[in-house]
Protein backbone atom coordinates (compact mmCIF):
# COMPACT_ATOMS: atom_id res chain seq x y z
CA UNK A 1 0.00 0.00 0.00
CA UNK A 2 2.97 2.24 0.70
CA UNK A 3 6.39 1.99 -0.89
CA UNK A 4 9.00 4.12 -0.36
CA UNK A 5 12.67 3.84 -1.43
CA UNK A 6 15.30 6.13 -0.69
CA UNK A 7 13.07 8.68 0.19
CA UNK A 8 15.01 11.90 1.67
CA UNK A 9 14.34 15.66 3.34
CA UNK A 10 16.80 17.79 4.42
CA UNK A 11 16.69 21.33 5.86
CA UNK A 12 18.15 23.63 4.78
CA UNK A 13 19.22 26.87 7.71
CA UNK A 14 21.20 29.59 8.21
CA UNK A 15 21.56 32.66 5.98
CA UNK A 16 23.06 32.45 2.29
CA UNK A 17 26.48 31.36 1.47
CA UNK A 18 26.63 29.97 5.17
CA UNK A 19 23.65 27.37 4.99
CA UNK A 20 23.97 23.74 7.08
CA UNK A 21 21.96 20.78 5.66
CA UNK A 22 20.33 18.86 8.22
CA UNK A 23 19.63 15.57 7.07
CA UNK A 24 15.38 15.44 8.48
CA UNK A 25 15.04 11.57 6.45
CA UNK A 26 18.63 10.26 4.84
CA UNK A 27 17.22 7.47 2.38
CA UNK A 28 14.28 5.90 4.01
CA UNK A 29 13.05 2.53 2.38
CA UNK A 30 9.63 1.09 3.86
CA UNK A 31 7.18 -1.17 2.95
CA UNK A 32 3.60 -0.99 4.53
CA UNK A 33 0.63 -3.86 3.25
CA UNK A 34 -2.68 -3.47 2.57
CA UNK A 35 -4.38 -3.02 5.75
CA UNK A 36 -2.24 -3.17 8.10
CA UNK A 37 -0.85 -1.02 11.24
CA UNK A 38 1.80 0.19 10.36
CA UNK A 39 3.78 2.13 12.85
CA UNK A 40 7.37 4.14 13.04
CA UNK A 41 8.72 4.00 16.07
CA UNK A 42 11.67 6.69 17.36
CA UNK A 43 12.74 8.94 19.47
CA UNK A 44 11.84 13.11 18.62
CA UNK A 45 13.75 14.27 15.82
CA UNK A 46 14.08 10.81 14.40
CA UNK A 47 12.28 11.89 11.13
CA UNK A 48 8.92 10.29 12.02
CA UNK A 49 7.35 13.25 11.47
CA UNK A 50 8.87 14.44 8.28
CA UNK A 51 8.43 11.20 6.46
CA UNK A 52 4.69 10.75 7.76
CA UNK A 53 4.42 14.19 6.34
CA UNK A 54 6.21 13.64 2.95
CA UNK A 55 4.01 10.60 2.26
CA UNK A 56 0.86 12.71 3.35
CA UNK A 57 1.79 15.10 0.28
CA UNK A 58 2.51 17.82 3.10
CA UNK A 59 5.53 18.39 1.88
CA UNK A 60 7.67 17.75 -1.08
CA UNK A 61 10.66 14.86 -0.70
CA UNK A 62 14.03 16.38 -2.00
CA UNK A 63 14.99 12.88 -3.59
CA UNK A 64 14.15 9.55 -3.40
CA UNK A 65 10.84 7.54 -4.55
CA UNK A 66 7.55 6.31 -3.36
CA UNK A 67 4.33 5.13 -3.85
CA UNK A 68 1.18 5.19 -1.91
CA UNK A 69 -1.96 3.52 -2.71
CA UNK A 70 -0.76 2.87 -6.28
CA UNK A 71 0.04 6.79 -7.00
CA UNK A 72 3.37 7.87 -7.45
CA UNK A 73 3.96 10.29 -4.69
CA UNK A 74 6.13 12.48 -6.59
CA UNK A 75 4.82 13.01 -10.05
CA UNK A 76 1.01 12.61 -8.99
CA UNK A 77 0.55 13.97 -5.52
CA UNK A 78 -3.34 15.21 -6.25
CA UNK A 79 -3.94 11.22 -7.17
CA UNK A 80 -2.43 10.20 -3.37
CA UNK A 81 -4.52 12.97 -1.92
CA UNK A 82 -7.96 11.49 -2.64
CA UNK A 83 -6.88 8.44 -1.10
CA UNK A 84 -5.68 9.12 2.17
CA UNK A 85 -6.71 10.48 5.18
CA UNK A 86 -4.46 12.62 7.44
CA UNK A 87 -4.83 13.50 11.52
CA UNK A 88 -2.19 16.22 12.60
CA UNK A 89 -0.32 15.77 15.61
CA UNK A 90 -2.18 18.54 17.07
CA UNK A 91 -5.41 17.89 15.30
CA UNK A 92 -7.11 20.79 14.15
CA UNK A 93 -10.59 21.99 14.28
CA UNK A 94 -12.42 26.08 14.74
CA UNK A 95 -13.37 26.52 17.96
CA UNK A 96 -16.73 27.49 17.41
CA UNK A 97 -18.28 25.19 15.17
CA UNK A 98 -19.84 21.84 16.11
CA UNK A 99 -17.85 18.09 14.89
CA UNK A 100 -20.95 17.53 12.85
CA UNK A 101 -20.20 20.54 10.58
CA UNK A 102 -16.75 20.17 10.55
CA UNK A 103 -17.16 16.13 9.59
CA UNK A 104 -19.62 17.65 6.55
CA UNK A 105 -17.25 20.29 5.47
CA UNK A 106 -14.13 17.99 5.51
CA UNK A 107 -16.05 15.30 3.22
CA UNK A 108 -17.46 18.40 0.66
CA UNK A 109 -13.73 19.41 0.71
CA UNK A 110 -13.16 15.92 -0.47
CA UNK A 111 -15.29 16.97 -3.26
CA UNK A 112 -18.49 14.93 -1.56
CA UNK A 113 -22.20 16.41 -2.65
CA UNK A 114 -23.85 18.45 0.25
CA UNK A 115 -26.09 15.16 1.05
CA UNK A 116 -23.43 12.24 0.61
CA UNK A 117 -20.63 14.15 2.57
CA UNK A 118 -23.70 14.73 5.50
CA UNK A 119 -24.95 11.34 5.49
CA UNK A 120 -21.01 10.35 5.69
CA UNK A 121 -21.16 12.87 8.72
CA UNK A 122 -24.24 11.57 10.35
CA UNK A 123 -22.05 7.61 9.94
CA UNK A 124 -19.11 8.85 12.01
CA UNK A 125 -21.22 10.74 14.38
CA UNK A 126 -22.36 7.01 14.90
CA UNK A 127 -19.12 4.86 14.22
CA UNK A 128 -17.16 7.19 16.66
CA UNK A 129 -19.81 7.26 19.35
CA UNK A 130 -19.68 11.35 19.23
CA UNK A 131 -23.66 11.55 19.11
CA UNK A 132 -23.07 13.17 22.95
CA UNK A 133 -21.25 16.04 22.21
CA UNK A 134 -21.32 15.89 18.60
CA UNK A 135 -23.66 19.34 18.17
CA UNK A 136 -21.93 21.16 20.66
CA UNK A 137 -18.65 23.68 19.61
CA UNK A 138 -15.58 22.00 19.76
CA UNK A 139 -14.12 24.24 21.95
CA UNK A 140 -15.77 22.52 24.72
CA UNK A 141 -14.66 18.95 24.14
CA UNK A 142 -12.28 16.90 26.55
CA UNK A 143 -8.89 16.29 25.04
CA UNK A 144 -9.87 12.72 24.18
CA UNK A 145 -12.84 13.91 22.74
CA UNK A 146 -11.06 16.26 20.52
CA UNK A 147 -8.94 13.51 19.21
CA UNK A 148 -11.67 11.20 18.38
CA UNK A 149 -13.26 13.83 16.27
CA UNK A 150 -9.73 14.32 14.33
CA UNK A 151 -9.63 10.62 13.48
CA UNK A 152 -13.37 10.79 13.15
CA UNK A 153 -12.45 13.80 9.92
CA UNK A 154 -9.49 11.77 8.71
CA UNK A 155 -11.68 8.99 7.62
CA UNK A 156 -14.78 10.75 6.63
CA UNK A 157 -14.39 10.08 3.07
CA UNK A 158 -13.38 6.80 3.88
CA UNK A 159 -9.93 6.78 2.37
CA UNK A 160 -7.64 3.74 2.45
CA UNK A 161 -5.01 5.04 3.75
CA UNK A 162 -5.03 6.88 7.17
CA UNK A 163 -1.96 8.79 8.41
CA UNK A 164 -2.00 9.29 12.42
CA UNK A 165 1.06 12.18 13.33
CA UNK A 166 1.76 10.93 17.16
CA UNK A 167 -2.01 9.87 17.67
CA UNK A 168 -2.07 9.44 21.54
CA UNK A 169 0.64 11.76 22.89
CA UNK A 170 -0.94 14.04 25.77
CA UNK A 171 -3.80 11.44 26.16
CA UNK A 172 -5.02 9.83 29.51
CA UNK A 173 -4.67 5.77 30.10
CA UNK A 174 -8.35 5.24 29.82
CA UNK A 175 -8.95 8.18 26.08
CA UNK A 176 -5.41 6.14 24.73
CA UNK A 177 -7.12 2.57 25.54
CA UNK A 178 -9.97 3.71 23.44
CA UNK A 179 -8.13 5.45 20.58
CA UNK A 180 -6.42 2.10 20.22
CA UNK A 181 -9.58 0.10 19.92
CA UNK A 182 -11.03 2.76 17.12
CA UNK A 183 -7.35 2.64 15.14
CA UNK A 184 -8.08 -1.54 15.37
CA UNK A 185 -11.43 -0.99 13.98
CA UNK A 186 -10.22 0.97 11.26
CA UNK A 187 -7.72 -1.52 10.32
CA UNK A 188 -10.23 -4.66 10.87
CA UNK A 189 -12.22 -2.53 7.83
CA UNK A 190 -10.11 -2.66 6.10
CA UNK A 191 -7.81 0.29 6.15
CA UNK A 192 -4.35 0.60 6.33
CA UNK A 193 -3.35 2.72 9.17
CA UNK A 194 0.33 4.66 9.25
CA UNK A 195 1.05 6.43 12.45
CA UNK A 196 4.22 7.85 13.98
CA UNK A 197 4.49 7.26 17.89
CA UNK A 198 7.24 7.37 20.36
CA UNK A 199 5.79 5.24 22.51
CA UNK A 200 7.23 1.93 22.95
CA UNK A 201 3.72 0.07 24.32
CA UNK A 202 1.59 1.90 21.64
CA UNK A 203 4.23 0.36 18.84
CA UNK A 204 3.69 -2.80 20.70
CA UNK A 205 0.36 -3.58 21.60
CA UNK A 206 -1.15 -1.62 18.53
CA UNK A 207 1.13 -2.07 15.76
CA UNK A 208 0.94 -5.30 13.40
CA UNK A 209 4.50 -3.98 12.11
CA UNK A 210 7.05 -1.43 12.69
CA UNK A 211 9.38 0.56 11.78
CA UNK A 212 12.09 1.69 13.96
CA UNK A 213 14.15 4.77 12.69
CA UNK A 214 16.26 6.84 14.54
CA UNK A 215 18.54 10.53 12.98
CA UNK A 216 16.74 10.05 9.86
CA UNK A 217 17.45 6.61 8.94
CA UNK A 218 15.74 2.88 9.15
CA UNK A 219 16.96 0.71 12.19
CA UNK A 220 15.21 -2.09 12.19
CA UNK A 221 11.83 -3.11 10.40
CA UNK A 222 9.27 -6.19 11.20
CA UNK A 223 6.66 -7.35 13.47
CA UNK A 224 6.99 -6.49 17.59
CA UNK A 225 7.88 -10.07 18.27
CA UNK A 226 10.35 -10.37 15.14
CA UNK A 227 11.86 -7.65 16.45
CA UNK A 228 12.28 -8.70 20.13
CA UNK A 229 12.91 -12.54 19.40
CA UNK A 230 16.03 -10.90 17.21
CA UNK A 231 17.67 -9.79 20.18
CA UNK A 232 19.52 -13.14 21.75
CA UNK A 233 17.35 -15.00 23.31
CA UNK A 234 15.68 -14.09 26.75
CA UNK A 235 17.40 -13.55 30.30
CA UNK A 236 16.77 -15.43 33.77
CA UNK A 237 18.25 -13.81 36.33
CA UNK A 238 19.07 -15.63 39.16
CA UNK A 239 19.83 -14.49 42.43
CA UNK A 240 21.52 -17.19 44.85
CA UNK A 241 20.96 -17.28 48.98
CA UNK A 242 24.69 -16.88 50.03
CA UNK A 243 25.96 -15.01 47.28
CA UNK A 244 29.70 -15.90 48.13
CA UNK A 245 28.40 -19.15 46.12
CA UNK A 246 27.32 -17.25 42.74
CA UNK A 247 30.75 -17.70 41.28
CA UNK A 248 30.74 -21.29 41.32
CA UNK A 249 26.89 -20.86 40.30
CA UNK A 250 28.03 -19.53 37.14
CA UNK A 251 30.03 -22.35 36.82
CA UNK A 252 27.59 -24.64 37.11
CA UNK A 253 24.90 -23.14 34.93
CA UNK A 254 27.62 -22.57 32.54
CA UNK A 255 27.66 -26.37 31.36
CA UNK A 256 24.01 -26.75 31.16
CA UNK A 257 22.50 -26.95 27.73
CA UNK A 258 19.85 -24.43 28.05
CA UNK A 259 22.00 -21.56 29.09
CA UNK A 260 23.88 -19.82 26.68
CA UNK A 261 26.10 -17.63 29.17
CA UNK A 262 26.54 -16.29 32.54
CA UNK A 263 27.67 -13.40 34.55
CA UNK A 264 27.63 -12.77 37.93
CA UNK A 265 25.92 -8.39 38.13
CA UNK A 266 28.22 -5.94 40.21
CA UNK A 267 25.12 -6.78 42.80
CA UNK A 268 25.98 -10.04 43.37
CA UNK A 269 22.74 -11.80 40.82
CA UNK A 270 23.56 -14.14 38.08
CA UNK A 271 22.56 -13.18 34.60
CA UNK A 272 21.89 -15.68 32.37
CA UNK A 273 20.89 -15.61 28.33
CA UNK A 274 18.82 -18.44 27.05
CA UNK A 275 16.78 -19.25 24.25
CA UNK A 276 13.68 -19.51 25.75
CA UNK A 277 13.44 -18.39 29.43
CA UNK A 278 9.90 -21.13 30.43
CA UNK A 279 11.35 -23.74 29.65
CA UNK A 280 15.24 -22.65 30.83
CA UNK A 281 14.11 -21.61 34.42
CA UNK A 282 13.15 -24.94 35.58
CA UNK A 283 16.06 -26.74 34.81
CA UNK A 284 18.22 -24.24 36.08
CA UNK A 285 16.71 -24.14 39.63
CA UNK A 286 16.86 -28.43 39.05
CA UNK A 287 20.86 -28.04 38.08
CA UNK A 288 21.38 -25.14 41.17
CA UNK A 289 20.13 -28.15 43.51
CA UNK A 290 21.85 -30.35 42.41
CA UNK A 291 25.00 -28.45 43.72
CA UNK A 292 23.65 -27.56 46.45
CA UNK A 293 23.05 -24.16 46.05
CA UNK A 294 20.05 -22.17 47.71
CA UNK A 295 17.91 -19.95 44.87
CA UNK A 296 16.70 -16.84 46.74
CA UNK A 297 14.76 -15.37 43.84
CA UNK A 298 14.65 -16.17 40.08
CA UNK A 299 13.15 -13.50 37.27
CA UNK A 300 12.68 -13.88 33.66
CA UNK A 301 13.37 -10.96 31.59
CA UNK A 302 11.80 -11.04 28.13
CA UNK A 303 13.01 -7.97 25.49
CA UNK A 304 11.02 -5.04 24.74
CA UNK A 305 11.44 -2.82 21.80
CA UNK A 306 13.87 -1.03 24.31
CA UNK A 307 15.99 -3.14 24.04
CA UNK A 308 15.97 -3.72 19.95
CA UNK A 309 16.39 0.05 19.58
CA UNK A 310 19.35 -0.32 22.29
CA UNK A 311 20.97 -3.06 21.16
CA UNK A 312 21.22 -1.24 17.31
CA UNK A 313 22.10 1.87 18.16
CA UNK A 314 23.75 1.68 21.79
CA UNK A 315 21.21 4.12 23.28
CA UNK A 316 18.08 3.46 25.19
CA UNK A 317 15.09 5.21 23.31
CA UNK A 318 13.23 5.71 26.59
CA UNK A 319 16.21 8.10 27.51
CA UNK A 320 16.40 9.86 24.15
CA UNK B 1 -16.13 25.22 -12.02
CA UNK B 2 -14.57 23.20 -9.40
CA UNK B 3 -12.66 26.36 -7.82
CA UNK B 4 -16.30 28.19 -7.84
CA UNK B 5 -17.96 25.48 -5.61
CA UNK B 6 -14.69 25.15 -3.22
CA UNK B 7 -14.68 29.02 -3.23
CA UNK B 8 -18.10 28.95 -1.86
CA UNK B 9 -17.18 26.04 0.24
CA UNK B 10 -14.71 28.17 2.04
CA UNK B 11 -16.96 31.30 2.39
CA UNK B 12 -19.86 29.41 3.64
CA UNK B 13 -17.53 28.61 6.47
CA UNK B 14 -15.92 31.68 7.45
CA UNK B 15 -19.63 33.57 7.57
CA UNK B 16 -20.34 30.65 9.85
CA UNK B 17 -17.05 31.56 12.17
CA UNK B 18 -18.13 35.23 11.69
CA UNK B 19 -21.74 34.92 12.83
CA UNK B 20 -20.74 33.13 15.74
CA UNK B 21 -18.55 35.79 17.29
CA UNK B 22 -20.17 38.84 15.97
CA UNK B 23 -18.32 40.97 18.37
CA UNK B 24 -15.23 40.93 16.17
CA UNK B 25 -17.10 42.48 13.24
CA UNK B 26 -18.26 45.52 15.97
CA UNK B 27 -14.95 45.69 17.49
CA UNK B 28 -13.75 46.38 13.81
CA UNK B 29 -16.11 49.22 13.36
CA UNK B 30 -15.44 51.13 17.24
CA UNK B 31 -12.95 53.12 16.21
CA UNK B 32 -14.20 54.60 12.74
CA UNK B 33 -17.41 55.46 14.85
CA UNK B 34 -14.99 57.28 17.25
CA UNK B 35 -13.22 59.19 14.40
CA UNK B 36 -16.76 60.02 12.57
CA UNK B 37 -17.83 61.33 16.36
CA UNK B 38 -14.73 63.26 17.62
CA UNK B 39 -12.27 63.50 14.58
CA UNK B 40 -14.97 64.85 11.90
CA UNK B 41 -16.05 68.54 13.81
CA UNK B 42 -12.05 69.04 14.24
CA UNK B 43 -11.60 68.78 10.62
CA UNK B 44 -13.88 70.67 9.60
CA UNK B 45 -12.43 74.68 9.44
CA UNK B 46 -9.93 72.02 7.29
CA UNK B 47 -12.23 70.55 4.95
CA UNK B 48 -13.23 74.27 4.14
CA UNK B 49 -10.71 74.27 1.64
CA UNK B 50 -12.27 71.11 0.13
CA UNK B 51 -15.70 73.44 -0.06
CA UNK B 52 -16.78 72.36 2.82
CA UNK B 53 -19.13 75.21 4.25
CA UNK B 54 -20.95 73.26 6.63
CA UNK B 55 -20.74 70.14 8.93
CA UNK B 56 -23.21 68.02 6.61
CA UNK B 57 -20.75 69.14 3.74
CA UNK B 58 -17.83 67.98 6.22
CA UNK B 59 -19.22 64.73 6.68
CA UNK B 60 -19.89 64.29 3.18
CA UNK B 61 -15.79 64.85 2.47
CA UNK B 62 -15.20 63.18 5.31
CA UNK B 63 -16.94 59.76 5.21
CA UNK B 64 -16.22 58.30 1.76
CA UNK B 65 -12.27 59.11 2.96
CA UNK B 66 -13.21 57.13 6.40
CA UNK B 67 -14.65 53.98 4.02
CA UNK B 68 -11.49 53.46 2.24
CA UNK B 69 -9.64 53.61 5.75
CA UNK B 70 -11.97 51.21 6.93
CA UNK B 71 -11.77 48.98 3.69
CA UNK B 72 -7.41 49.52 3.25
CA UNK B 73 -6.64 49.09 7.31
CA UNK B 74 -9.14 46.28 8.36
CA UNK B 75 -8.40 44.47 5.60
CA UNK B 76 -4.22 44.54 5.97
CA UNK B 77 -4.80 42.89 9.36
CA UNK B 78 -6.84 39.85 8.48
CA UNK B 79 -3.71 38.28 7.95
CA UNK B 80 -3.34 37.48 11.55
CA UNK B 81 -6.66 35.32 11.31
CA UNK B 82 -4.59 33.08 8.71
CA UNK B 83 -1.39 32.56 11.52
CA UNK B 84 -3.75 31.64 13.75
CA UNK B 85 -5.46 29.32 11.37
CA UNK B 86 -1.83 27.90 10.32
CA UNK B 87 -0.89 27.23 13.80
CA UNK B 88 -4.03 25.57 14.84
CA UNK B 89 -4.09 23.11 12.12
CA UNK B 90 -7.27 23.97 10.46
CA UNK B 91 -5.20 24.84 7.00
CA UNK B 92 -3.72 21.57 7.05
CA UNK B 93 -6.37 19.66 7.20
CA UNK B 94 -7.63 21.23 3.68
CA UNK B 95 -4.11 20.92 2.66
CA UNK B 96 -4.83 16.94 2.47
CA UNK B 97 -8.04 17.39 0.39
CA UNK B 98 -8.27 18.01 -3.01
CA UNK B 99 -9.55 21.21 -2.49
CA UNK B 100 -9.21 24.08 -4.36
CA UNK B 101 -6.18 26.21 -3.44
CA UNK B 102 -7.16 29.17 -4.83
CA UNK B 103 -10.67 29.29 -3.12
CA UNK B 104 -8.76 29.00 0.20
CA UNK B 105 -7.74 32.38 -0.45
CA UNK B 106 -10.70 33.47 -2.22
CA UNK B 107 -13.52 31.92 0.17
CA UNK B 108 -11.04 34.49 2.98
CA UNK B 109 -11.44 37.22 0.99
CA UNK B 110 -14.61 37.23 0.19
CA UNK B 111 -15.82 37.07 3.68
CA UNK B 112 -13.79 39.68 4.31
CA UNK B 113 -15.63 41.89 1.66
CA UNK B 114 -18.68 40.87 3.25
CA UNK B 115 -17.18 42.16 7.32
CA UNK B 116 -16.61 45.57 5.34
CA UNK B 117 -20.39 45.77 3.82
CA UNK B 118 -21.71 45.34 7.56
CA UNK B 119 -19.15 47.71 8.75
CA UNK B 120 -19.66 50.39 6.18
CA UNK B 121 -23.04 50.15 6.67
CA UNK B 122 -23.25 51.05 10.26
CA UNK B 123 -20.98 54.34 10.01
CA UNK B 124 -22.91 55.14 7.03
CA UNK B 125 -26.25 54.67 8.42
CA UNK B 126 -24.70 56.79 11.84
CA UNK B 127 -23.63 58.90 9.19
CA UNK B 128 -27.23 59.93 7.42
CA UNK B 129 -28.08 62.19 10.89
CA UNK B 130 -24.92 63.61 10.42
CA UNK B 131 -25.93 64.94 7.22
CA UNK B 132 -24.77 62.51 4.95
CA UNK B 133 -26.17 62.20 1.61
CA UNK B 134 -26.04 59.33 -0.93
CA UNK B 135 -28.25 58.41 -4.20
CA UNK B 136 -28.90 54.51 -4.11
CA UNK B 137 -27.02 53.67 -7.97
CA UNK B 138 -24.12 55.90 -6.56
CA UNK B 139 -24.06 53.57 -3.07
CA UNK B 140 -23.70 50.40 -4.76
CA UNK B 141 -20.97 51.70 -6.59
CA UNK B 142 -19.60 53.27 -3.82
CA UNK B 143 -19.77 49.99 -2.47
CA UNK B 144 -18.48 47.73 -5.53
CA UNK B 145 -15.47 50.06 -4.81
CA UNK B 146 -14.96 48.87 -1.64
CA UNK B 147 -15.09 45.60 -2.06
CA UNK B 148 -12.44 45.80 -4.90
CA UNK B 149 -9.83 47.50 -1.69
CA UNK B 150 -10.84 45.49 0.77
CA UNK B 151 -10.05 42.13 -1.83
CA UNK B 152 -6.51 44.18 -2.35
CA UNK B 153 -5.62 44.95 0.98
CA UNK B 154 -6.63 41.24 2.50
CA UNK B 155 -5.16 39.24 0.10
CA UNK B 156 -1.85 41.57 0.00
CA UNK B 157 -2.16 40.56 3.73
CA UNK B 158 -2.57 36.39 3.36
CA UNK B 159 0.14 36.81 0.79
CA UNK B 160 2.53 38.58 3.29
CA UNK B 161 1.10 36.23 6.44
CA UNK B 162 2.30 33.24 4.24
CA UNK B 163 5.22 35.18 3.11
CA UNK B 164 6.74 36.55 6.85
CA UNK B 165 4.78 33.13 8.89
CA UNK B 166 5.32 35.25 12.23
CA UNK B 167 2.57 37.54 13.51
CA UNK B 168 5.05 40.02 15.18
CA UNK B 169 6.82 40.94 11.87
CA UNK B 170 3.47 40.32 10.21
CA UNK B 171 2.52 43.29 12.70
CA UNK B 172 5.49 45.51 12.04
CA UNK B 173 4.84 44.93 8.12
CA UNK B 174 1.16 46.11 8.17
CA UNK B 175 1.69 48.90 10.49
CA UNK B 176 4.52 50.39 7.87
CA UNK B 177 2.66 49.39 5.02
CA UNK B 178 -1.15 50.41 6.29
CA UNK B 179 0.56 54.41 7.46
CA UNK B 180 1.51 56.07 5.07
CA UNK B 181 -1.16 54.63 2.25
CA UNK B 182 -3.50 56.31 4.39
CA UNK B 183 -1.78 59.31 5.12
CA UNK B 184 -0.63 59.15 1.15
CA UNK B 185 -4.52 58.68 0.10
CA UNK B 186 -6.04 61.52 2.03
CA UNK B 187 -8.61 59.33 4.07
CA UNK B 188 -8.05 60.93 7.07
CA UNK B 189 -6.41 64.74 6.44
CA UNK B 190 -7.32 65.55 3.36
CA UNK B 191 -4.03 66.26 0.79
CA UNK B 192 -5.25 69.57 -0.40
CA UNK B 193 -3.22 70.49 2.45
CA UNK B 194 -0.63 68.88 1.40
CA UNK B 195 2.49 70.34 -0.22
CA UNK B 196 3.44 69.78 -4.04
CA UNK B 197 5.11 67.28 -4.02
CA UNK B 198 3.22 65.07 -0.93
CA UNK B 199 0.78 65.16 -3.59
CA UNK B 200 2.64 64.36 -6.70
CA UNK B 201 3.93 61.13 -4.17
CA UNK B 202 0.37 60.40 -3.66
CA UNK B 203 -0.51 60.75 -6.94
CA UNK B 204 1.16 57.29 -7.64
CA UNK B 205 -1.09 55.67 -4.72
CA UNK B 206 -3.96 53.82 -5.95
CA UNK B 207 -5.49 54.32 -2.79
CA UNK B 208 -5.65 57.98 -3.11
CA UNK B 209 -7.34 57.89 -6.52
CA UNK B 210 -9.83 55.23 -4.81
CA UNK B 211 -10.79 57.81 -2.26
CA UNK B 212 -11.28 60.70 -5.34
CA UNK B 213 -13.71 58.46 -6.87
CA UNK B 214 -15.06 57.46 -3.42
CA UNK B 215 -15.89 61.28 -2.59
CA UNK B 216 -17.35 61.87 -6.53
CA UNK B 217 -19.59 59.34 -5.49
CA UNK B 218 -20.89 60.60 -2.33
CA UNK B 219 -21.23 64.46 -3.61
CA UNK B 220 -23.46 62.68 -6.26
CA UNK B 221 -21.83 62.73 -9.30
CA UNK B 222 -21.25 59.36 -10.55
CA UNK B 223 -20.38 60.56 -13.70
CA UNK B 224 -17.20 62.25 -12.94
CA UNK B 225 -14.18 60.66 -14.60
CA UNK B 226 -12.43 60.04 -11.32
CA UNK B 227 -15.11 57.05 -10.60
CA UNK B 228 -14.28 54.86 -13.38
CA UNK B 229 -10.46 55.93 -13.11
CA UNK B 230 -10.93 54.90 -9.71
CA UNK B 231 -13.23 52.22 -10.11
CA UNK B 232 -10.94 50.41 -13.29
CA UNK B 233 -7.97 50.96 -11.08
CA UNK B 234 -8.82 49.60 -8.23
CA UNK B 235 -9.71 46.27 -10.08
CA UNK B 236 -6.84 46.08 -11.92
CA UNK B 237 -4.87 46.39 -8.45
CA UNK B 238 -7.12 43.77 -7.03
CA UNK B 239 -6.40 41.14 -9.68
CA UNK B 240 -2.62 41.73 -9.32
CA UNK B 241 -3.03 41.36 -5.29
CA UNK B 242 -5.19 38.02 -5.72
CA UNK B 243 -2.86 36.39 -7.91
CA UNK B 244 0.25 37.70 -6.34
CA UNK B 245 -1.28 36.30 -3.43
CA UNK B 246 -2.70 33.15 -4.61
CA UNK B 247 0.34 31.88 -5.91
CA UNK B 248 2.00 32.23 -2.46
CA UNK B 249 -1.19 29.88 -1.18
CA UNK B 250 -0.25 27.06 -3.86
CA UNK B 251 2.94 27.44 -3.23
CA UNK B 252 3.20 27.35 0.72
CA UNK B 253 0.15 25.21 0.63
CA UNK B 254 0.92 23.22 -2.03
Amino acid sequence: MIETSGLRKSYRSGRRGRTTTVDAVAGLDLHVAEGEIFGLLGPNGAGKTTTLRMLATLLPPDGGAATVAGADLLTRPAEVRRSIGYVAQGGGTWDEVTAREELVLQARMHGLAKAEAQARAAAAVDSFDLAEYADRPCRSYSGGQRRRVDIALGVVHRPAVLFLDEPTSGLDPAARARLWAEVRRLRDAGMTVFLTTHYLDEADALCDRIAIVDGGTLVAEGTPAELKRSIAGEVVTVGVAEPHLAPKAAEVLTAQECVRSAEVRADGALRLSVDTGESAMPQVMRALAGAGIATATIALHRPTLDDVFLARTGRSLEES
Amino acid sequence: MKSLRDTWLVFQRHLLLMARSPLQIFLGVAQPVVYLALFAPLLKPALASMGAGTMADAYRIYVPGMLVALALGGGLYVGFGLLAELGSGVIERARVTPVSRVALLLGRSLRDVVVLAVQAAVIIVLAIPLGLLVRVPDLLLAYLLLALISLTSSAVSYGLALKVGNPDVLGQLVNNLAQPLMLLSGTLLPLALAPLWLRRVSDWNPFSWAVTGMRELFAGHPGDPAVWRSLALMAAVAVAALLWSARRFARTVR
